[in-house]
């Protein structure tokens, strides 16, 4: 178990570095941030002395180094546009991202768990046709679109909610009931196909053979088992969720961490956006290293294997 | 004495899309106490559904049980409520299953797994139902019971897993224990082994055992009575030394005759039966072998022979014929 640890460490550790590589070089093809900076009208004398400033003047190898090395000590280097560490621009958006996300998770998964039972349990009957057909509808519908149309329903029509931004809870409802939508649908359909390839299992039959009870066989026996490909969704989404759903967060002008990195590219804020992706890397790769842990707990075959 | 089991005109279909599969077609026969019975027959026989579905182990829907009586220990099993059934199974009725691989829960533990029927009922406590679990694996021939008990089934070997299996069937000391291909995933020799740990334990407990496989070989080291199965219907059965010496189903005698004999080798090719499985989507009409069987007559298409006493063997040797197999065999002899 250390060594299986050990491994998705360093795993995780290179993905990570992978990820700092790439963004450094390819937020360096976006263009001359000096050019943005400096005031309309600005001579190329401003422009050349503010890249010395900001150090884009040096070759784009010691660049790659020298930050690289300053983000081993958490120093992501000031923000062009805020003139701020650019972490902590970034780092103040996750607790709206983290809130939403967690909210969308929590209710996804539950409504999702529990429809794609009922699909599961009640197969062939209209129960089953109709969970099925939301959860597609669900996982179908792009979320920009049902966000516009949750607004126009209940802000602009109905007036009972606010149209974006954040603050109260109210705020919560609207992006938090789109991206719930998307995953629910998504859970529900996985875990009923999930649930029924397992129902099929031979150790289901053997299960029964035993006379245990129906709630035994389908908790201890089916459910178990069906829940490990589920697991790894969750991880996913919850990974992207986490990461800041640009969409939902500019249909709602929400203010979180994937629309501080689009300004941040908009802008060609270098810092942000390496300080932004490269949290929402660590942050993908430490949800699936969680969910790679919750793996050995499920699956004897991993942590024993 | 009655007898332990005493199935009446069980007759099972599967409805798909395709149609109405005929699994298994009126099959009856009984089972004395302490009998042990070798059912033979491929893949589509019938012969492992039947026995899944008296005791309500097959889905339904697809599968329907459209008639039959099952009778064991008194009791019409197909009359049972739902509840009574599941008190029944793994208690009176115990399981093997083949395939110990798949037919063992990946992620729970081996005691817990054994430990299941024991707990659930004769509701024993969890350390209560360890030491049961600790002297059944020691009774299956599992060493280091103890240290073992706490592990995962990929953990264990595959002629373990089969012990493992078998202590699930016999934890609770059932009446009948039903063994459903059994040593068909095994090697020849763990199939061995496996054997004789079910002919001690039959010794010791006195267990009925029906034993449900497409191995001739494993029915005659094993079985008294041998049951030979075809497209859901019963052709021939017997005391397993009169079937074999003489077969009176066509069938049967195919299966024989397609039986590798003891170390002569390169003589003769084995003789194999012509022809496929049926399909049993159609509404079965006549002797389900009769269009593979070179002996059939007219009458076999149309009619479907019943299970009759063979005049002039032992008694309760039935077959399902309407040809004399021995006279056609002498008939076939002479031409050559």
């Amino acid at each position: 178990m250390t060594r299986y640890l050990l491994t998705k460490l360093i795993e995780a550790f290179i993905a990570i570095w992978g990820v700092v590589t790439i963004v450094f070089f390819v937020s360096r093809i976006l263009g001359d941030p000096a050019v943005l900076l400096v005031p309309v009208g600005a001579g190329q004398q401003e422009i050349d002395n503010l890249r010395t400033a900001l150090g884009l003047d040096r070759p784009l190898l010691e660049q790659y180094f020298q930050s690289l090395f300053s983000m081993l000590k958490g120093d992501f280097g000031i923000s062009f546009q805020h003139t701020r560490p650019a972490l902590d621009v970034v780092l103040e958006r996750m607790p709206a991202t983290a809130s939403l996300a967690g909210l969308a998770l929590l209710f996804g998964t539950l409504i999702g768990a529990a429809a794609g039972a009922i699909a599961a349990l009640m197969r062939g009957t209209v129960a089953e046709l109709i969970v099925m057909v939301a959860a597609l509808l669900g996982q179908a519908t792009p979320t920009f679109w049902l966000g516009i149309m949750l607004i126009l329903l209940f802000s602009v029509e109905l007036g009972l909610l606010p149209t974006g931004g954040s603050g109260t809870w109210l705020h919560y409802i609207l992006p938090g009931l789109t991206l719930s939508v998307f995953v629910s649908a998504s859970i529900a359909r996985l875990l009923r196909s999930s649930l029924l390839d397992i129902m099929r299992e031979d150790y289901v039959r053997t299960a029964r053979s035993k006379g245990l009870m129906p709630r035994t066989v389908f908790f201890w026996h089916i459910a178990r088992n069906a829940l490990i490909p589920v697991v790894t969704m969750i991880g996913i989404i919850a990974g992207e969720l986490l990461g800041g759903s640009v969409v939902i967060e500019t249909v709602f002008a929400w203010p979180g961490v994937g629309r501080v990195i689009v300004q941040g590219i908009q802008a060609q804020d270098f810092p942000v956006i390496q300080a932004g992706v490269t949290l929402v890397a660590a942050i993908f790769v430490f949800v699936n290293l969680l969910v790679d842990l919750l793996y050995g707990v499920l699956d004897p075959r991993i942590r024993r294997g | 004495m009655a007898p332990l089991l005493e199935i009446r005109n069980l007759t099972v279909v599967f409805d798909t899309p395709a149609g109405t599969v005929h699994a298994v077609n009126d099959v009856s026969y009984t089972i004395e106490e302490g009998e042990t019975l070798g059912i033979v027959g491929e893949s589509g026989s019938g012969k492992s559904v039947h026995a899944l579905s008296m005791v309500g182990l097959i889905a339904r829907p697809p599968g329907r049980i459209v008639s039959g009586e099952v009778y064991f220990k008194g009791r019409d099993l197909l009359k049972l409520s739902q509840r009574e059934l599941l008190d029944l199974r793994g208690k009176e009725i115990g399981f093997v299953f083949q395939d110990p691989m798949t037919s063992l829960n990946p992620v729970l533990t081996v005691e817990r797994q054994i430990a299941e029927p024991l707990r659930r009922h004769f509701n024993l406590s969890k350390n209560q139902a360890r030491e049961r679990v600790v002297e059944l694996l020691e009774l299956v021939g599992i060493p280091n019971a103890r240290e073992r008990i706490g592990q995962y089934p990929h953990e264990f070997s595959g002629g373990m897993r089969q012990r493992v299996m078998i202590a699930i069937g016999i934890s609770c000391n059932p009446k009948l224990l039903i063994a459903d291909e059994a040593t068909t995933a095994l090697d020849v020799t763990v199939q061995a082994q496996i054997l004789d740990l079910v002919r001690d334990l039959k010794k010791k407990f006195g267990t009925t055992v029906i034993w449900i496989t497409h191995d001739m070989g494993v029915v005659a080291g094993l079985a008294d009575t041998i049951q030979v199965m075809y497209g859901g219907r019963i052709m021939e059965r017997g005391p397993v030394d009169t079937v074999f010496e003489d077969p009176r189903s066509a069938y049967t005698w195919g299966l024989l005759k397609s039986l590798p004999h003891g170390g002569k080798r390169g003589t003769t090719r084995l003789y194999q039966i012509p022809g496929n499985p049926p399909n049993l989507i159609n509404e079965p009409i006549g002797d389900p072998f009769a269009p593979r069987n070179a002996f059939a007559t007219e009458r076999c298409l149309r009619e479907t022979p019943p299970l009759q006493q063979v005049e002039g063997s032992v008694p309760g040797h039935k077959a399902a014929v309407w040809y004399d197999l021995r006279e056609k065999l002498k008939k076939q002899e002479a031409k050559v």
